[in-house]
């Protein structure tokens, strides 16, 4: 069953606000000349950023159930410009099992690259 | 400098109990554009504490935070983390390699509750890049 795809923009002051509210304060997020040194394209979105963005889509789609297993690759990176945003897209396909969990496959893109690779998600819904 | 190979099987000492509020998840929802209506938290919140346990992890092993990019992330869940829960993490080096100057470095952090039962399990791959990388 394809799931309706969920666009989300993401800013700089959204990475600062993360930071704060997880701990993960690695300028890599933040500082563009910190980025760069490392040999990234630019300040880049936690990669558990996107992945949080992928389980706010999850929980929009099915309110209330509980995840038993959630994961994914960071395989590209999304760079955020310091100024205007940038979308994330998150699409979704499940799977009923009968062992009682649903599947749900994610396709999570910036851009129309996939940046995350084979994100899943299982589920008690 | 190449990350000591001995550490592949070493577990650190737990993080700090660490009281989960509602003020927190908030916060942590609405970092990420949503909000917070009560209930557990999201499902990437228990990276809270295993970022910590990482960060400890670091520190202990004088690794850059800032040459650290993230590879790979699963999670395994007993149960949802709700406010009002006290949480520790607890990482162990499950694997190291490196590659083209870099570091793979895979850890994985249980996160129990102040009963020591078992909430989640935190596996994350993480890639150390090294200076001449």
């Amino acid at each position: 069953m394809t799931l309706d795809t969920q666009t989300y923009t993401v800013t700089r002051a959204d990475l600062v606000r993360y930071a704060a509210a997880s701990g993960d304060q690695n300028p890599i997020h933040q500082d563009e000349a910190v980025a760069t040194s490392v040999g990234l394209p630019g300040v880049i979105a936690h990669g558990m950023y996107t992945m949080a963005l992928a389980a706010r889509a999850v929980a929009t789609w099915y309110p209330g159930a509980e995840v038993v297993s959630f994961g994914c690759k960071f395989t590209n990176p999304v760079v955020v410009p310091a100024e205007g945003g940038v979308e994330i897209e998150v699409a979704g396909d499940a799977k009923p099992g009968d062992d009682g969990l649903t599947t749900v496959a994610l396709t999570v893109t910036c851009a129309g690259q996939k940046v995350l690779g084979m994100p899943k998600a299982v589920l008690r819904a | 400098m190449p990350v000591d190979q001995s550490l592949v099987g070493r577990t650190f000492p737990p993080t700090a109990p660490h009281a989960v509020t509602e003020e927190q998840v908030r916060d942590f929802v609405a970092a990420t554009g949503g909000e917070y209506a009560g209930g557990p938290a999201p499902a990437t919140y228990p990276f809270v504490l295993a970022f910590e346990a990482m960060n400890s992890f670091l520190e202990a092993e004088r690794i850059d935070l800032f040459r650290i990019v993230h590879g790979e992330q699963r999670f395994a869940y007993e149960r949802p983390v709700v406010p009002g829960d006290v949480l520790t993490a607890t990482l162990t080096v499950a694997s190291l390699r490196q590659i083209g100057g870099n570091d793979i470095i895979g850890i994985a952090s249980e996160i129990t509750d102040d009963a020591g039962a078992l909430v989640c399990t935190a596996s994350s791959t993480v890639v150390h890049r090294g200076p001449e990388a």
